[in-house]
């Protein structure tokens, strides 16, 4: 078990080193740095100013060096925008996107399963065909077109949900739902297959044949091995919550990192974006560790040893 | 590996002919299947009717979807009190035809999806069937790349780099092809792993037949299916990001129309008009709706074990 910890550790600093390597790579793609970061009209003598300031004179390996020591310490230098330490502004809108994740997941969750345990059971009926249905449309929808048809009918028409900002429950309601909605539909349908899969293995049988009732043989024997492949994707999909918080944070105005890094691209605030990106993609490794220790704690069928 | 055997002329015609006859009763097959499945129908006669319109609708509805017209401006779809049959689904706030808009729009999502899922593919398959043959440091190098594109939130990838190299349409798809290569290169890589250790590729390799032949003579043929799947489901996902990306600013440039891009002017006239938040919206729902469909029914045609992709 410990060994297969280590394992995943090391697995997660070559990843790590991996990305640090793109986030510092990207800014130099289109050649030159510099001549992103300002606007065409500056004159020679203000990008030479920066390009010194910033360090771009240096051979591509020292400047890597130094992103990387200064990154391990937290620092990715000052944005060119509001001034003031980048990591300052991470650390600030950090929280609003986590909220917004940690929410639309437990929405998506929440209503999965059960969902998923039912359409299962009644296979086949009309209920599992309707809500198959609804989650495959669910899964067809763009999350931010959802979030303006919510806010065509929840605000505009009917008045009862702000339009934007953070703060209130009210204002949580429409980007968490938007953005679950199609995690949702994904973990539904999930819950669904692996269910029919595990109900139809020989174990259930024996409890069904021991008399036990069918609410305790799918509640206690069947869900809890459903689970597994749940947990597991419901970690991965973090990911594309956390992708899928730019978009939804830019339309409702929440005052995330995925709305931060939005305007950083367009005020041209590179050490920004390559903070909150290298942020994010560090969330992200963090919670596919967490989840594949998760895993085999919960299904110690899982050899260790294998090679993942 | 030098070939041991030759062959002449008329047999590797023959084989080649006995090797195609399977494959197209094959095809034909997965057809009738998937025929037989009616939402998958219903998706395939969608997708199709869509492919039809964006590339025909310019001999049935020659409206210019730049033109401006400020008296016609926020003008109703027809339904509605106000709207006029000279612009079907209204107008937007310059006065532009949204029907027309929506079509134009069509070609560009469907040109996208299609191009970098074919990128994608390209750059999956080589790198699947490189990492899984040869195996050893090239598998171990090429997994660890496809580790770190994988950490790599795939929204954050895109927007960064399209950021840097500027928006355009190939530009999108190369950045939109070159992230999704994973999926494809890791299912290949499973499937080569498999099959090599199989008798008739051992045979194969027996007899002296060089790697390239092997893998592209007995191991592609046996990932088609896989990868058909994948790619049909992939295009919608690509759809549905093109269109996010157009969103924020960072899709296809204007002037060409693009879904995302009239969901965002919209946003700005939520209150106002509601058709132009709502249209393409819809439009790109039946879009992945049927790809959707038509996905999930070639999976089952194809490969029942892959129920739970």
């Amino acid at each position: 078990m410990l060994q297969y910890i280590l394992k995943r550790l090391w697995h997660t600093v070559y990843v790590v080193v991996g990305i640090s390597l793109i986030s510092f790579f990207f800014i130099h793609l289109s050649g030159d740095p510099v001549q992103l970061m300002l606007p065409g009209d500056a004159s020679e003598k203000e990008v030479d100013e920066l390009r010194e300031q910033l360090g771009f004179n240096d051979p591509l390996y020292l400047q890597y060096a130094r992103f990387a020591s200064k990154a391990i310490q937290g620092d990715f230098g000052q944005s060119l925008y509001y001034h003031v330490p980048v990591m300052e502004l991470v650390i600030e809108r950090l929280p609003a996107s986590l909220e917004l994740a940690v929410a639309a997941m437990l929405f998506a969750l929440v209503l999965a399963i059960p969902i998923g345990i039912i359409s299962a059971v009644k296979r086949g009926s009309f209920l599992d065909m309707g809500s198959m249905f609804g989650a495959l449309l669910g899964l067809s929808m763009p999350h931010f077109w959802l979030g303006i048809m919510l806010m065509l009918f929840f605000s505009v028409e009917l008045g009862w949900l702000p339009t934007s900002g953070r703060g209130t429950m009210a204002q949580l309601i429409m980007p968490a739902v938007s953005l679950g909605l199609s995690l949702m539909a994904m973990f539904a349908r999930l819950t669904r297959s692996v269910m029919l899969e595990v109900l139809s293995l020989d174990y259930i049988r024996t409890a069904r044949a021991k008399g036990l009732k069918e609410q305790i043989v799918i509640a206690k024997h069947a869900l809890k091995n459903a689970l597994i492949p749940l947990v597991t994707v419901a970690g991965m999909q973090f990911g594309f919550l956390i992708g899928g918080t730019v978009i939804i944070e830019t339309v409702f105005g929440w005052p995330g990192l995925g709305r931060l890094v939005v305007q950083a691209i367009f005020s041209r605030d590179y050490p920004l974006v390559q903070a909150i990106v290298f942020v994010l993609s560090l969330l992200f490794v963090g919670m596919n560790l967490l989840v594949d220790i998760l895993y085999v704690y919960l299904d110690p069928q899982i050899s260790y040893s294998a090679e993942k | 590996m030098n070939p041991m055997i030759t062959t002449t002329e008329s047999s590797s015609f023959r084989q080649a002919t006995e090797n195609i006859m399977p494959r197209i009763r094959l095809a034909l097959e997965t057809g009738r299947e998937v025929v037989k499945r009616p939402s998958a129908l219903a998706g395939g006669v969608l997708l199709l009717t869509i492919l039809m319109t964006s590339m025909c609708f310019p001999f049935l509805y020659p409206e210019d979807p730049l033109a401006q017209d400020l008296l016609a401006r926020f003008t109703p779809p027809v339904w509605q009190e106000g709207g006029t049959w000279n612009h079907i689904l209204g107008t937007d706030n310059l006065g532009r035809d949204i029907l027309s808009r929506l079509l134009y729009g069509s070609r560009t999502s469907l040109l996208v999806g299609f191009s970098a899922v074919f990128v994608a593919e390209l750059v999956g398959i080589v790198l699947g069937l490189i990492s899984g043959y040869y195996g050893g440091r090239t598998d171990s190098v090429i997994m660890r790349i496809a580790d770190i594109f994988m950490a790599y939130p795939f929204m954050l990838l895109t927007i960064s780099v399209i950021a840097v190299l500027g928006p355009s349409i190939l530009n999108l798809i190369l950045v939109l092809g070159i992230s999704d290569w994973v999926t494809y290169a890791r299912t290949i890589r499973g499937s080569v792993l498999s099959l090599k250790e199989k008798e008739f590729v051992e045979a194969s390799r027996a007899i002296g037949t060089r790697d390239i032949t092997i893998i592209v003579r007995h191991i592609l043929p046996n990932v088609v299916s896989p990868l058909l799947i994948l790619g049909t489901l992939r295009v919608a996902n690509i759809i549905i990001w093109e269109s996010g990306l157009s969103y924020l600013g960072m899709g296809v440039p204007p002037p060409m129309p693009t879904w995302g891009r009239m969901l965002a002017e919209g946003r700005v006239y939520i209150t106002e008009a509601w058709w132009l938040v709502t249209l393409p919206g819809l439009a790109i729902m039946f879009t992945i709706l049927s790809i959707n469909l038509l996905g999930d029914g070639l999976r089952d045609a194809l490969d029942p074990r892959l129920k739970n992709l």
